[in-house]
Parts: structure tokens; C-alpha cells; sequence
């Protein structure tokens, strides 16, 4: 069977934001792979390993830089990449993300091709974590999504989900789509060679016009959200501070934890 | 009319759906429109007078065994297509992992704007804005709606619960469901919830977390007496967990949860940017670290200088003496 992976570029985790104005200034932001997207790789290469699967393609829809992250991708195991970029596509929406990947896949022969759908749970620069979801719904398929677990036995799946205390086990049948968090795997580091590999392995390129998409349905003119203004978040103040022995420093804590913090 | 879908875990509404059911009820007096929500699981029709109490117009019942578990095609179907029959202003949900994976389904299926993880809003005219962190909580946005019908999840612990009012009564109607091939195709096998018998992390009022200070996981049974006495859940940051100390699931950060009690307690955790990122939207932090540069004590409200494991067996046995108990 093949499998798709889809995958995003987003600031490095280090990143110190700033803002010009109410936008967000991306002038010295560092890119990289988006981590959680690094389990769903991971996942679909170990498959590819364990002679499951047979192909991976990996798709990205972005700017340029995109093309960098397809290429960590490829890096990692990987075997071809598919790059959606178009300026009109800049602002597009959650929404809008899923219509345009979903057209993605049908281009690459759609779910008759691909039974594994993976994902990241969630890419850290919007936090929105609804994409995959998104994608699952317009194609009418099951989704297990924050696994830490997948096995795969014919045409059925079954994937451990961790929700608050515990896990849900779903069975699925293929295709289905699957978001991926840390615990699933551990990731690899790409070796030297197959970072010199991944940069001749070929990258589909694909404009809204090849996809048939419509310019106004997609981007910032056919979201159904828009980023009105950025802020940064109250910054903390560095607060008091106590050294001293432990009785008296205790003392103090107690002291605001009922007055202050009020939960004593 | 703003439409909250109510979450239940064995037959019991979750304390996000009371946030959900109290800020929709805010949300629609606001607005000068009624509040209806839906419940879906098996046996659980009997919910429908606590929502009540918590303001709810109207509430519809989704009672089949097929439902009884989180299934995300069934319970998105079902709750898409009423909310594209009736309309509502505002789709209202907790941002539980049952909330985070259903209401992008639901939006999707009605052809309408999300907006995730909320921890505020504001109202524009008739239009609402929803106010959100991004990017790993280093940015606060502000998100507008284009669509007619507004998909909002909210973090746990970010609104308050409004006082319930046993009095009030809502109209109830049972919506009949069949499950159709597509969703026979993925099953619930197992349902493992693990009481720890401590609240929830992304729930929780109060976390005290753990980090490689620590030491060792042994050492964490000083944190959980900590907490039991606070009625607090454990946390921890990367480091613990990747050694091994703790759960995955007990992760706080960028790579774990997100969480925003009302008092966040680290112990022996540097404040690693993304550790900070899952926990800086906490209203108090109060940290315990032996050295005086840790990056912890410039998000720190009250910062104790000193060795965790002098400090914080003196602080068990005061809190002690201040609950009665020594
Ligand atoms: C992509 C990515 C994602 C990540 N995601 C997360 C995440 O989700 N969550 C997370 O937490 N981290 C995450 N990290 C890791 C993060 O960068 C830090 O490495 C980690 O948070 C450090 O954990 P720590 O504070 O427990 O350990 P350390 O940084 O080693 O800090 C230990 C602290 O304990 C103090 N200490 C030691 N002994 C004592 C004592 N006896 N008494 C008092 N204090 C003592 C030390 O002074 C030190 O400040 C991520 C990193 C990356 C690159
Ligand atoms: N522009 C994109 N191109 C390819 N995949 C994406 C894109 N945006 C989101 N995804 C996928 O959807 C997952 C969740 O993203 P999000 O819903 O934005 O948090 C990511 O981890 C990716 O796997």
C-alpha cells in the first residue's frame, strides 16, 4: 500500500516572536519541519521498513521554504514530494488548507492509491490541530488522530488515541487518516547520504490552476476565518524572588499562596 | 441561537461542557438569543436536566449504543446535520481531545469557520471575535468569522461555571440515529481511562510539576503527596518523562499539554522556552529551583531559591499543619 504524508513548515520552537505592528514580523524567523510531523514520517518510513508500505509521498502546501521541509521529509525516507504553491493562497484558512489538500491527493490518484493518510497532530504555529479532521470529513474516512500507536494487518488499522487519562483503541479499515504525537516513535536524524538522496529525489509542483482549484475559494478571499490582529500576551513579570532557609521561605510561600494566589 | 455540544464521560457531563454550557448561556444573553445544546452517548438522556440548569433552551438527545464511546464520523455527522438544520449563530464546544478532534469534523461538514483553543472573545455588532493563543502561546489573535455559523472550542479552564439552577427547565427531543456502512468501518475496541485519582492536568486548578531536579522517580512521590493535599493534579516537563520518570501523558509543553490552572507549581524545572510554552498561561507560577539564573523565575510570580529537597518537605508539613492535619 502507499502512503501520503502531509507536512508543514513553521518556526523553529525556539523562536522569540516579534510583531510589526499588529502582523506578525517574520523577518528573522528559522524554519524547520514541523516536529509533530516528524512522527507521521517516522510512522510511514518504519511501515516502509517493515514491508507494508511501498511508496511515501509527502506534501506540503506553502511558500517556497515549504520545498526545505519536503526535503527533511525525503531525508528521512521518504520517496517523492508533491509542493503546492501559489501566491493566492497566501491566508487561507483551516478550511481552505484541507479543501486544497484533499485536491492534492485526488491529483495524485486519490484513495484508490493511498490508504495511509498521516498527519501531525497539530502544527505549532497556529495550534489549530483541525486539519487532519478537516481532510478525514471531506473524504468521508475514519480518523484516529494523537496516537501514540499504529499497527497495520491487511486492510484494517489499529490505532491507540491518548485523550485525558487514559487512551481510546480504534479499529479502522483502510484508507483512514491518522495524526501523529510524540510517543508514537522517535523520530530519526537524517545520516549525511540520505540528506545528499533526498535532494535528488523529484518534487511535484502544483499551482491552484493544476489542481482546477478556484483562486476565490481559497486563500485569504475564501477562508471563512481571518487573523484580524496579532498581540503578544501579557508578558509576566518576574516576581519576587526568596533565598534563605527552608522554615523561613516556606513561611513566605504559605503566606502567598493564601493571600495571593488564594488557594489556601 | 447559540448551539453548545455537551461532552459526557460515563454518563457524567465533563467540566468542560459545564465551562461550554455556562459561557454559551453568557454568549447568548449577549447576543439576545437562546442557548440549545445536544448530548450524544448511550443512556445518557438523563443529562438533559442538569444542561438545563446550566441556562439551555432546548436540549437534543442522541441516545444509541452505537454512540457510546467517541466515535468521530458518527457523532460529526449527527451534530453537522443539526447544526445545518437549525442554523445556530455560534457552535460552542470544550476543547477537550473529544473537542479538538470533533469540531473541525462538524466544521468541516457544515462549510464554516473554527476557531480552537479559545481563551476569550469579544462581541463586534452582531458578529463575534474569538481571541486565541498561536504559536505555542507566544502570540495572542484575534480571529474573525466570515461564515454565518461561528465554530468555537474553548481551553479548559479558561471560562468560569456558572452556578447551576436546578428550577430551570428545557424542552427535550430525541433525535433517532442509525449508524450508516461508512461508520461501521472504524470501532471503539477499548476504552482504557486510568483513574490516578487526581483531577485531570488540562483540567486541574492547581499542578505541581516535576522536572529532571527531580532526580529520579522516586522522588515524585513528595510532589504527589504535594498535590493530594492541594487537591492538585502532577505534571512534569520533558526531561522527567523522557527519562523515563513519569507518563507521557503527564507532559506539560510544547511537545505535551497546554495547560492554564490557577496556580502552576514547578519544582526543579529550568523554564525551558518550551516548557513555558505550555504552561505561561498559567494565573500563578511558582517555582523552586536551586539555581538563581533559572529562566523559571522571569515567568515566576513567587520564586523560592533553594534545594527542592530541603524545601519542599518543609512546605508538605506546613501545609499540613494549615489543613488540620499534622
Ligand atoms: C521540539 C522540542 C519540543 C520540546 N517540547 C517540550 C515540552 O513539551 N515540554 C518540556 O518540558 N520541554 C520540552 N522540550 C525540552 C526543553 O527544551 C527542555 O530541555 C526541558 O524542558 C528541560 O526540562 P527540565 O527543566 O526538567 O530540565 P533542566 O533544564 O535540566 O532543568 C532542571 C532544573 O532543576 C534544577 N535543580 C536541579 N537540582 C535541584 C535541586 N536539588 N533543587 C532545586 N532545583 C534543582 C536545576 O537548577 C535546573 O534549573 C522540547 C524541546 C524541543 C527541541
Ligand atoms: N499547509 C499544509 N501543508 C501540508 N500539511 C499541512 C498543512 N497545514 C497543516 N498540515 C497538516 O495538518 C497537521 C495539523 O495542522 P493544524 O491543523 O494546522 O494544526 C499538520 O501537522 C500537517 O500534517
Amino acid at each position: 500500500m502507499k502512503a501520503i504524508c502531509f507536512v508543514k513548515s513553521v518556526p523553529d520552537t525556539e523562536t522569540r516572536v516579534k510583531l510589526a505592528g499588529d502582523r506578525l514580523d517574520k523577518s528573522e524567523i528559522k524554519y524547520i519541519l514541523n516536529p509533530y510531523d516528524e512522527f507521521a514520517v517516522e510512522e510511514a518510513v518504519r511501515k516502509k521498513e517493515a514491508g507494508i508500505v511501498d511508496e511515501i509521498v509527502v506534501v506540503s502546501m506553502g511558500p517556497a521554504r515549504a520545498q526545505e521541509a519536503i526535503r527533511s521529509a525525503l531525508a528521512m525516507g521518504a520517496d517523492r514530494g508533491v509542493h503546492i504553491e501559489d501566491d493566492s493562497l497566501d491566508g487561507s484558512d483551516a478550511y481552505a488548507t484541507a479543501k486544497v489538500l484533499v485536491e492534492a491527493l485526488k491529483k495524485e490518484g486519490g484513495l484508490d492509491t493511498f490508504q495511509l493518510l498521516m498527519f501531525g497532530q497539530r502544527a505549532i504555529d497556529g495550534d489549530t490541530w483541525t486539519v487532519p479532521s478537516m481532510v478525514a470529513e471531506m473524504l468521508g474516512i475514519p480518523s484516529v488522530c494523537n496516537i501514540v500507536k499504529l499497527d497495520i494487518d491487511g486492510n484494517k488499522a489499529v490505532a491507540v488515541r491518548m485523550v485525558e487519562g487514559g487512551e481510546e483503541v480504534f479499529e479502522v479499515e483502510l484508507p483512514a487518516v491518522f495524526a501523529g504525537r510524540k510517543g508514537l516513535n522517535e523520530p530519526r536524524y537524517p545520516s549525511l547520504p540520505n540528506i545528499m538522496k533526498a535532494k535528488r529525489k523529484p518534487i511535484n509542483k502544483y499551482t491552484l490552476a493544476d489542481l482546477g482549484i478556484d483562486a476565490g475559494t481559497v486563500g485569504k478571499a475564501g477562508s471563512f476565518t481571518e487573523v484580524l490582529k496579532y498581540e503578544l500576551p501579557p508578558a509576566r513579570q518576574a516576581g519576587r524572588k526568596v533565598e534563605g532557609e527552608p522554615e523561613e521561605v516556606v513561611e513566605e510561600l504559605i503566606k502567598f499562596l493564601k493571600e495571593e494566589a488564594k488557594v489556601l | 441561537m447559540v448551539f453548545v455540544i455537551a461532552e459526557q464521560r460515563d454518563r457524567e457531563l465533563r467540566k468542560p461542557a459545564k465551562e461550554a454550557l455556562s459561557l454559551g448561556r453568557k454568549m447568548a444573553d449577549e447576543l439576545g438569543c437562546s442557548m440549545e445544546a445536544v448530548i450524544i452517548g448511550e443512556g445518557i438522556g438523563s443529562l438533559a436536566d442538569e444542561i438545563a440548569s446550566y441556562g439551555a433552551d432546548k436540549v437534543y438527545v442522541v441516545d444509541n449504543p452505537f454512540l457510546k464511546y467517541y466515535h468521530p464520523m458518527a457523532y460529526a455527522r449527527v451534530i453537522g446535520d443539526l447544526v445545518k438544520e437549525k442554523q445556530p449563530k455560534v457552535v460552542l464546544m470544550g476543547g477537550t481531545q473529544t473537542g479538538r478532534d470533533l469540531l473541525p469534523r462538524v466544521a468541516a461538514r457544515v462549510g464554516a469557520g473554527i476557531a480552537p483553543d479559545c481563551t476569550g472573545y469579544r462581541i463586534d455588532g452582531d458578529n463575534i471575535v474569538a481571541i486565541r493563543p498561536a504559536i505555542s502561546g507566544k502570540v495572542i489573535v484575534e480571529i474573525g468569522f466570515k461564515s454565518p455559523i461561528k465554530m468555537i472550542s474553548i481551553r479548559p479552564n479558561a471560562f468560569p461555571i456558572a452556578e447551576p439552577d436546578t428550577s430551570k427547565k428545557a424542552e427535550v427531543e430525541n433525535i433517532p440515529f442509525e449508524p450508516t456502512d461508512a461508520e461501521k468501518k472504524m470501532v471503539m475496541k477499548e476504552f482504557n481511562i486510568k483513574s490516578t485519582g487526581r483531577p485531570e492536568l488540562t483540567e486541574a486548578e492547581i499542578i505541581v510539576s516535576g522536572g529532571r531536579g527531580m532526580k529520579g522517580p522516586e522522588n515524585f512521590a513528595m510532589l504527589e503527596e504535594l498535590a493530594d493535599l492541594l487537591g492538585a493534579a502532577v505534571g512534569a516537563s520533558r526531561a522527567a518523562v523522557d527519562a523515563g520518570w513519569r507518563p507521557q501523558s503527564d507532559q506539560v509543553g510544547q511537545t505535551g499539554k497546554t495547560v492554564s490552572p490557577k496556580l502552576y507549581i514547578a519544582v526543579g524545572i529550568s523554564g525551558a522556552i518550551q516548557h513555558l510554552a505550555g504552561m505561561s498561561s498559567s494565573k500563578y507560577i511558582v517555582a523552586i529551583n536551586k539555581d538563581p539564573d533559572a529562566p523559571i523565575f522571569n515567568v515566576a510570580d513567587f520564586g523560592i531559591v533553594g534545594d527542592l529537597f530541603k524545601v519542599v518537605p518543609v512546605l508538605i508539613e506546613r501545609i499540613k499543619k494549615e489543613k488540620g492535619q499534622a
